[in-house]
């Protein structure tokens, strides 16, 4: 199979940001908490990025923002795909009852900006790690049922399916072996576009000053954080800045070059 | 006939929607009463005063009929007082949602036509240098979050250029130049998406059969675009817009908080930072509003462009 481009660069980003989350306190040069001179700017040896307004080296806080960012939006995307896939293959085998109640549920939250959902959210149950991830799965999962229940209500109705009935196969089966692999070129298209949105929405809740508790660092928090300074001290918002439109542009390569490796 | 059946369905089922909505928004925000007299008198009240005020607001009443009350004053127009900013909260979200409406209503005038000529010049010829160069932009901007290009686009137009003021409080009156950085974050920010699913659409027509009669007979490539292709090529991006109307709301809420707008993005935000239930409540039901209605106008458009939906 031809590989195009896209894919190759994308899976090379978004794999060296795993593994400089993974690796964070391996690559970190300094302890992203600890202060030194404020506010250097970028260039010197020690602190290629430069410093913040606390004296916290921005490189090393960079590194282990990846962290959040990463981990959370992958556990709230796996999150939202274990549930949408079970109530879409579901809800698009059996129809009737459970269909409409299914898609019902959906629309309602689809109906909420996402923003507004997790305002919500937060207001309800004040903000943490656990709740970002419950707000973004809440987001997540009723897109990823629209995908998988229309292709099981699509292929439901092949004849090879009825042969299945017919055999006496469990519906497990007939849902997880018979159906589910025909959702997969466009789960895995999906996957890698919803990583990036979860990625974004973490991203834009850390800018709010409403993701993370506040010593931690994230990518969104820097933003907010170095915004009072940015016109004399660009450098302590581009960065972050920088990093996350990475990780999302890099998640859109794959989903783009699976697209076109497909056709 | 059927027409107006179909939309009384529609209009029933967008009604229970925000029914649906309405009540989880209630359950999540006043569901435990002592946290939400925490929230109106603050932390450092009194076990007593708590309890005076919650028997004083009813309370004391079962959950359910406590949200049939809050439903009925609420669709009547009665919205409560915002505890944060002390004021009605009729008057308090009003002013601010023209201010919102404004932003929106100035990206969706640039956005739409922008990305219908984009995706439609790029559908026509599928892998030419337009749809290349148009793929990558789209792909550039839907990847880049709202902060992130509200950020370069300050570092270029404000400290780099100094074209343009970098906050827009509009302290000074309503003022065009405050609005240029914002509207463009937004229009940038659903343009590259709204341009890859004309573009899509365009493609799957141009590739009809009667596109090909069409080329046969010998009508103009213009004549085959315009009349022929784009009625049915734009049915899918109206849609498409209309759905995407959360997801500019979401925008609109990060890109105010970072200009330092006064629309209801920032309203909902202050009243979300300072615990503000009411607020919250009113202006979570008001972005529902906005998006069931987009939902219901989507239904409406597709099935004034689709001649098969109409005759019926």
């Amino acid at each position: 199979m031809k590989r195009p481009p896209a894919l190759v660069i994308g899976v090379a980003i978004v794999a060296l940001w795993l593994l400089v989350a993974v690796f964070a306190p391996v690559i970190a040069p300094h302890d992203p908490l600890v202060s030194f001179k404020p506010l250097l700017r970028p260039g010197a040896a020690a602190f290629p990025l430069g410093t913040d307004l606390l004296g916290r080296d921005i490189l090393s806080r960079l590194i282990w923002g990846a962290r959040p960012v990463i981990f959370l939006s992958l556990a709230a995307t796996l999150i939202a795909y274990i549930i949408g896939v079970g109530a879409g293959l579901l809800a698009g085998y059996r129809r009737g009852v459970l269909d409409a109640g299914f898609s019902f549920i959906a629309n309602v939250i689809l109906s909420f900006p996402v923003l507004v959902l997790y305002l919500v959210v937060i207001v309800a149950l004040g903000p943490s790690y656990l709740n970002v991830v419950i707000a973004v799965t809440f987001g997540s999962a009723p897109a990823v049922f629209r995908i998988v229940r229309a292709i099981a209500i699509d292929i439901a109705g092949r004849d090879y399916i009825a042969a299945a009935v017919t055999q006496g196969e469990p519906t497990w089966r007939i849902l997880l072996i018979e159906i589910l692999p025909n959702a997969a070129p466009a789960l895995a298209v999906d996957f890698c576009l919803r990583l990036g949105y979860s990625a974004i929405i973490i991203g834009s809740l850390g800018f709010l000053g409403l993701g993370l508790p506040p010593p931690a660092p994230d990518w969104g928090g820097m933003v907010t954080d170095g915004r009072a300074l940015a016109f004399a001290f660009p450098h302590l918002v581009i960065f972050p800045c920088i990093a996350i439109s990475s990780l999302v542009l890099a998640l859109s390569l794959i989903a783009d070059g699976l697209r076109e490796a497909r056709q | 006939m059927r027409v107006a059946a179909w939309l009384g369905r529609r209009i029933g089922l967008l009604l229970l929607t925000m029914l649906a909505v309405s009540f989880l928004v209630h359950l999540a925000l006043e569901v435990n009463v002592d946290a939400v007299a925490v929230k109106v008198l603050g932390q450092f009240s009194t076990p007593d005063q708590r309890a005076a005020w919650l028997r004083e607001n009813g309370y004391d009443a079962p959950f359910l009929l406590r949200y049939l009350r809050w439903l009925g004053h609420f669709a009547s127009g009665d919205w409560g007082r915002s505890t944060y900013y002390q004021e009605d909260i009729v008057k308090l979200i009003l002013p601010r949602l023209a201010a919102s409406a404004l932003l929106a209503g100035a990206a969706l005038l640039v956005m739409v036509p922008l990305s219908l000529a984009l995706g439609i010049a790029s559908g026509v010829r599928a892998g030419s240098l337009t749809d290349r160069g148009v793929s990558l932009f789209a792909i550039l901007t839907t990847s880049v979050p709202d902060f992130a290009m509200a950020a370069f686009l300050t570092a270029i137009f404000v400290l780099g250029l100094g074209w343009l003021p970098g906050v827009s409080t509009m302290a000074g009156g309503f003022s065009l130049r405050e609005l240029v950085l914002p509207v463009m974050v937004l229009v940038l920010a659903s343009t590259g998406y709204l341009a890859r699913m004309t573009r899509a659409s365009m493609i799957e027509v141009m590739g009809q059969p009667y596109i090909r009669t069409a080329l046969l007979k010998g009508a103009s490539p213009s004549r085959i675009v315009f009349r022929h292709a784009l009625r049915n090529a734009l049915l899918t991006p109206v849609t498409v817009i209309m759905l995407q109307i959360p997801w500019i709301l979401s925008g609109v809420i990060i890109v105010e908080v970072f200009f330092a707008y006064r629309g209801f993005g920032t309203l909902l935000y202050q009243a979300a930072l300072n615990s503000d239930v009411y607020l919250v409540e009113a202006c979570a039901m008001i972005s529902v509003v906005a998006v069931v209605a987009s939902q219901l106008l989507a239904d409406i458009a597709y099935a004034a462009l689709d001649p098969r939906l109409r005759g019926k």
